[in-house]
């Protein structure tokens, strides 16, 4: 590999040629402060639009200052990061964003873990001279969906949203309109986001340095849920939460929680304190039958069944296929999702149980994803108006709970979920990684189809982080091709090619976010840091494989539920309660020519 | 002296045969008065009402011509009697305007006629791409967009990357305010831009042309619509050209008036349908440009000169101008000055040659105080700068810059405050917005300079501009970003005791800025009429009858009203 | 039209013209040809230069007057817009400025017919490259 040598405030380093000279100064253990710019190494995410001039350095020889996130070393080059010239234009410009930003932190969701605020404390910026007087500051109606809440007053104009939701998700709801000091982020034509093709990935929330792009906040709605003594509270916990709540309470990333989340849930006062993995379990017995019927259909000749199935576990993905391809909304799976099924469940099968009246019923799901409260949202997911889930609330939005309860986490002692809807097993787990839902599906389709046991459970092939992958797995002798996605933009590739009858799968699933649910927008931010996905992703398969049970079908709560309420998967009750239908919502902008 | 003119040609019999006319100026005044006689253009000049009879008796009935009187070449010390050959007429030298108001730019016999497409006709029967731009290379021309990067060198990178396909990109968004220079060239002559760029696509390896044009100019637009329909129908343009094998075609795209656009990577982005915002270079153009692939971006006067450098050679070009800088520029002369227009002059000229010659000095006669050049990039020079040579680092050097050719004169009644104001105001509606100190810092100094202009400033605030200045251009993103601060920095350099006037004194010496100004009552000159206090809007004036009158400054708005009713002279604005 | 196949097409088609062009500037031709061109770019249009293109049009028209009046680009004269450039067979040409419809008029009357001369007359202030 070719190589270049330059020195770095004194100091030499040699680095690969097309090295940025920020990468070649952490070589050396020089931080360079930066804003604007994102990366997540092995995600395929890199947002360097070189806009901040944040990171500026002296090189020598240069006429100006140049961005050490996107200039490419040269052989021989010298390089100040800290010369009093650097440190002032940095100075001046941090001074400047600032003084285009609301100093309400106080009250911002991203206090303590703004970009923004921690430049400002690390430039010790006291005072600001281009604050006050005449000084205008960007003015912008706040905008609240079910989902996001943009405040656009705060936007810095990093651009990282943008990057998710056009380079990455390919969703194209966002981009900067306007020119010069009213430049900001929006949707075409200022519409609401619930008007835009936004699926609620919420990816743009994850990646946002500054409080401008925050989700929803549940958290005193669910306090006086609890408060209410005419009201029984179910809350549900998404697989992807356990391997990711701890680092909000300082545990190292990937520290597997369940035990301890459980005990605050029922110390916060939750009612019934229940697991999503267990829907999950039930997910797959509906979808896992679903692909099963398809899979036997056409192998029977019927060359009009929809195929490949995809998976419906996603809500994101969900709107993202219902906006950009609604043609195709027969592929995917009716098998609601986990969230949604433990819901319906709840408060039919679980209300009847325990004698309690369905709008007497709180249920509340905590989630590392923003897309699901824009789904429980949904009207065909409500009876007489009634939604099976009322509350979703982010891994995020449970840590500000615990914290506020005074809860101390790390003491906690571990405790068990709630029974019946508490029993699960390691295929339910995966979930929360990309690739997790197939192969909890196929590891009961193998033995649904064979009736023999698997000779293997672990299915390495349909694991890893890569954006696009496939795989072909031989159930005893019929051999399945499954592809896998995560990230919208790669689902869009897998899309393309069925469209234009280029793909060969007979199953696909998708997670609109990178590496899935364990880098969802509700979950703790990594700041761009994938080291706390792979720690995330790594410790899903370990408590798979701590599970006794590995297999959904094997699970014995759900097959009570079978023989008790249900009658059999796909079956007329199963229909009734855990399958749903799609939309054709392509967007469509109508402005009015003349007006304008 | 008309007078004397015609009575004495009425005292010779002679008013039905000869016609005397009052032109308009010469731009010649230091001459004056001067006395053209046509149809034989002879030009007298310093005429004294005594020489008339003279140059009568000895020119129009005699047909001698009186030598005494003629332009004497200051170089030469020849007397000069045709126009056309006096040092002043030379001043001027057309290039790129060579077929502007020559030939009918919706018909391609007339451009033909005049050695049209004889350039790319050489270019391509030589067939040495390399040659030629060699030749470009060697006359020294340099970009005429702005920062004058030498336009050979350009195209030989661009050349030096392979790929399946690469663009000749032609950058018509004009966007300086005061500069059209490139409208009236498409206006003109449209052929010249589109065989240069032909020539250019050959050399590049490009097949496709593509001309980035704003939607703003319909007439260029449609000019360039007939201009290369004319060019296809004769196989000037489309496959193999004029039996080379050279295929070349262009299209055109509309740009929707965005002054960052003209940059070259937004330019580039623009075409691609993408929010027109500059990105960080590298990669260039030459090497990911339209569409990621490689591409040329030269600017319509740039294009104009090339069919010149190859019919007349580069050594020809290149003895045009100065070291660094060859060939001819085009200016738009605006502002305070008589011939406001465009001109094309050699490089190394001076502004005062521009100004006091060509231009035609200053309206109304009054003083001289700055000249703009370079548009929102470039700066303010004062009279100190007069004589310096006009050339890309001469300017750059004098705190201003090339930029496309605006060129705004400013008399003693402008405020230098004020006119940077005036660049930024543009700026900041024009920044992308991409880069914080562009979106943010410029906005932030023109806020500043509104408060001086109020008269609200302090000298902090004076501190303030100036390292607002340095560090924006210092870390903004692209060249529009970083030149920015240009207007404020060269007036801050050249004028500074005008910004310490608005600031401590709170004054404006020009008498521009509204805020500033008072209007004061002398008592000594009031009669006590009471028109002032009678018309007076706001009720600001007191006083009774036959008293003095007073203005109360904090209720005052500077109408003026009480100005133009006084009578007496009472009331001065100071 | 034809399409020009080669630098000596290009060369034929080019020497045609040009000897088109002498035969209408030589004066030698019956017609005796005036050539008006009116600058028609946009700061012509703006100060008016399409009517007084018509208007020159009609007068010539109307006064039986040989003449070809073409459009042509800006030449630079601003301050004098419209303006008109009028060749009158083995004279040099002139540049009137400041041209509105009554001027024009004015000019077939005066110039074109009796070979008067107006106001506002342009110097030709700069060097032309071809001689």
């Amino acid at each position: 590999m070719d190589t270049v040598k330059l020195t770095i405030d004194n100091r030499e380093v040699e680095v690969p040629k097309g090295t940025t000279i920020l990468k070649a100064a952490q070589k050396l253990g020089i931080d360079i402060p930066t804003l604007c710019h994102f990366e997540l190494e092995g995600l395929g995410v890199h947002n360097r639009p070189g806009g901040c001039r944040i990171c500026v350095v002296e090189v020598e020889k240069r006429r100006n200052l140049a961005p050490a996130c996107v200039t490419e070393c040269m052989e021989g080059m010298v390089v100040k990061t800290n010369s009093i010239r650097v440190i002032n234009a940095r100075k001046t410009v941090l001074e400047l964003i600032l003084s285009d930003h609301p100093s309400d932190c106080l009250q911002c969701a991203k206090s303590g873990r703004c970009e923004l605020q921690d430049l400002a404390i690390r430039f010790g910026v006291r005072e600001n001279p281009y604050i006050g007087g005449n000084h205008e500051m960007s003015s912008y109606q706040v905008e609240v969906s079910p989902s996001i809440i943009r405040d656009m007053n705060k936007c810095v104009m990093c651009r990282r949203c943008e990057t998710m939701c056009n380079e990455m998700q390919t969703v194209g709801a966002l981009s900067a309109i306007e020119r010069g000091f009213p430049a900001v982020v929006s949707t075409a034509f200022n519409q609401h986001l619930d008007h835009s093709p936004c699926t609620f990935c919420g990816q743009c929330v994850a990646v946002c340095p500054v409080g401008a792009l925050t989700e929803v906040d549940h958290t005193s709605k669910i306090i006086r849920a609890i408060a209410d003594p005419t009201k029984k509270t179910v809350v549900q916990v998404a697989p992807a939460v356990r391997v990711a709540l701890g680092e909000e309470f300082g545990m190292e990333p990937g520290t597997i929680v369940t035990g301890k989340l459980t005990a605050a849930l029922k110390a916060l006062g939750f009612d019934y304190v229940f697991d999503t993995d267990w829907s999950a379990d039930l997910t797959i017995m509906e979808e896992g039958t679903e692909l099963i019927g398809r899979l036997t259909k056409f192998l029977a000749g019927d060359k009009s069944v929809p195929l490949p199935i995809l998976t419906s576990c996603c809500p994101a993905w969900v709107n993202f296929f219902e906006h950009q391809f609604p043609e195709m909304r027969d592929l995917p799976s009716t098998a609601k999702s986990p969230q949604q099924m433990f819901g319906a469940i709840a408060k039919s099968y679980f209300a009847e149980k325990i004698g309690c009246k369905r709008e007497d019923m709180i249920s509340v799901s905590v989630m590392p994803c923003l897309a699901k409260k824009y789904e429980c949202s949904r009207d065909e997911l409500k009876v007489n108006g009634n939604p099976d889930v009322d509350y979703s609330i982010s891994t995020r939005e449970l840590a500000r709970l615990i914290k506020l309860a005074n809860i101390d986490f790390t003491a906690l002692p571990e405790e068990k979920f709630d029974s019946p809807l508490g029993e699960s097993t390691g295929a339910a787990v995966i979930f929360g990684t990309t690739g997790g839902v197939i192969e909890a599906a196929v590891r009961t389709a193998y033995e649904v189809i064979t009736k023999k046991p698997l000779p293997k459970i672990d299915f390495e092939e349909l694991r890893g982080l890569e954006g696009v992958r496939s795989a072909t797995v031989d159930v005893d002798g019929l051999k399945l091709n499954i592809g896998i996605a995560h990230g919208l933009g790669n689902a869009r590739k897998l899309l393309e090619d069925i469209k234009a009858g280029r793909s060969q799968f007979h199953a696909i699933e998708i997670m609109a976010c990178p590496g899935g649910c364990i880098d969802g927008a509700g979950q703790p931010q990594h700041h761009g840091n994938s080291d706390i996905i792979k720690a995330r992703w790594e410790a899903i398969y370990r408590a798979d494989r701590e599970m006794p049970i590995r297999k959904s079908h094997e699970n014995p709560s759900i097959q009570a539920i079978y023989k008790e309420y249900l009658g059999e998967p796909c079956g007329h009750k199963s229909h009734e309660l855990l399958h749903t239908h799609y939309f054709d919502r392509q967007t469509t902008v109508e402005v009015d020519v003349d007006k304008k | 002296m008309r007078l004397k003119v015609e009575s004495i040609l009425a005292e010779k019999n002679l008013a039905n045969d000869v016609q005397v006319i009052g032109t308009g100026c010469f731009g010649f005044c230091e001459k004056g008065p001067i006395v053209k006689i046509l149809p034989d253009n002879t030009f007298y000049v310093q005429v004294k009402p005594e020489n008339v009879e003279e140059i009568i008796n000895e020119h129009i009935i005699k047909g001698r011509k009186v030598e005494r009187l003629l332009y004497v070449d200051p170089k030469t010390q020849q007397h000069k009697e045709d126009s056309k050959h006096m040092g002043f007429y030379k001043k001027q030298m057309r290039i790129a305007l060579r077929n502007c108001g020559f030939i009918n730019p919706e018909n391609i016999d007339e451009y033909i006629a005049r050695d049209g497409y004889k350039a790319l006709a050489s270019v391509l029967e030589r067939n040495d791409p390399e040659g030629t731009i060699e030749d470009i290379k060697k006359s020294g021309l340099r970009g005429r967009g702005g920062a004058g990067f030498p336009t050979g060198m350009k195209w030989s990178l661009c050349r030096q990357n392979s790929a399946d396909q690469k663009y000749m990109i032609c950058n018509a968004d004009e966007g300086d305010p005061g500069a059209f220079m490139d409208r009236s060239i498409l206006e003109g002559d449209p052929h010249t831009v589109i065989e240069a760029m032909a020539i250019g696509g050959f050399c590049i390896g490009a097949t496709k042309g593509l001309i980035y044009i704003r939607a703003e100019y319909p007439l260029a637009i449609h000019r360039l619509q007939v201009a290369i329909a004319q060019a296809r129908e004769i196989g000037l343009l489309g496959p193999d050209i004029l039996g080379s094998g050279f295929d070349f075609d262009i299209e055109l795209r509309y740009g929707a008036g965005a002054f960052v656009c003209g940059e070259e990577t937004a330019l580039i982005h623009s075409m691609e349908g993408l929010r027109g915002e500059p990105t960080f270079k590298p990669p260039f153009p030459a090497v990911q440009g339209y569409l990621k692939k490689p591409s040329n971006v030269n600017n319509v006067e740039t294009f104009a000169n090339i069919p010149v450098i190859i019919n007349k050679g580069w050594e020809w070009f290149s003895s045009i101008g100065t070291e660094k800088s060859k060939g001819t520029k085009v200016f738009a002369l605006a502002g305070q000055i008589n011939n406001v227009g465009l001109i094309e002059v050699p490089m190394g000229i001076t502004l005062r040659e521009i100004i006091f010659e060509i231009g035609g000095g200053i309206k109304g006669g009054k003083k001289f105080k700055a000249v703009q050049t370079g548009g929102p990039s470039g700066g303010c020079l004062t009279e100190k700068f007069l004589d310096t040579p006009i050339d890309y680092e001469n300017l750059v050097a004098a705190g201003s810059m090339m930029g496309s050719g605006g060129m705004i004169v400013m008399d003693e009644t402008s405020c230098m405050v004020s006119v940077a104001k005036f660049y930024l105001d543009f700026t900041v509606e024009e920044s992308c917005g991409k880069c914080s100190p562009c979106r943010i810092g410029n906005k932030r100094m023109n806020e500043i300079l509104y408060k001086i202009t109020k008269g609200n400033g302090t000298m902090e605030d004076l501190d303030e501009l100036r390292n607002l200045a340095h560090v924006i251009k210092d870390t903004a993103l692209c060249g529009l970003g970083q030149t920015s601060p240009n207007p404020v920095l060269s007036t801050i350099d050249n004028f500074w005791d005008e910004y310490v006037a608005h600031v401590v004194d709170k004054k404006c010496p020009a008498g521009q800025c509204k805020a500033l100004k008072q209007y004061v009552i002398d008592p000594d000159k009031c009669k006590g009429c009471t028109a002032c206090a009678r018309n007076c809007p706001v009720n600001a004036i007191s006083g009774t009858v036959k008293n003095p009158h007073e203005i109360d400054q904090k209720a005052c708005i500077k109408c003026g009203t009480c100005y133009e009713k006084c009578k007496f002279n009472a009331i001065s604005i100071i | 039209m034809d399409k020009i196949k080669s630098l000596a097409d290009l060369k034929k088609k080019r020497e045609q013209l040009q000897s088109n062009m002498q035969l209408r500037e030589s004066g030698d031709n019956v017609e005796n040809m005036i050539q008006i061109k009116v600058a028609m770019a946009t700061c012509g249009i703006a100060s008016g230069a399409k009517q007084v293109m018509e208007t020159l049009i009609d007068e010539c028209n109307k006064k039986n007057i040989q003449a070809v009046i073409t459009q042509t680009g800006c030449m630079g004269y601003c301050y004098a817009e419209p303006t008109v450039e009028v060749k009158k067979p083995g004279a040099e040409p002139i540049v009137f400025g400041y041209v509105n419809q009554a001027k024009a008029v004015d000019l077939v009357d005066k110039y074109l017919i009796n070979n008067e001369l107006l106001e506002g007359i342009i110097p030709v202030n700069y060097e032309k490259i071809d001689k």
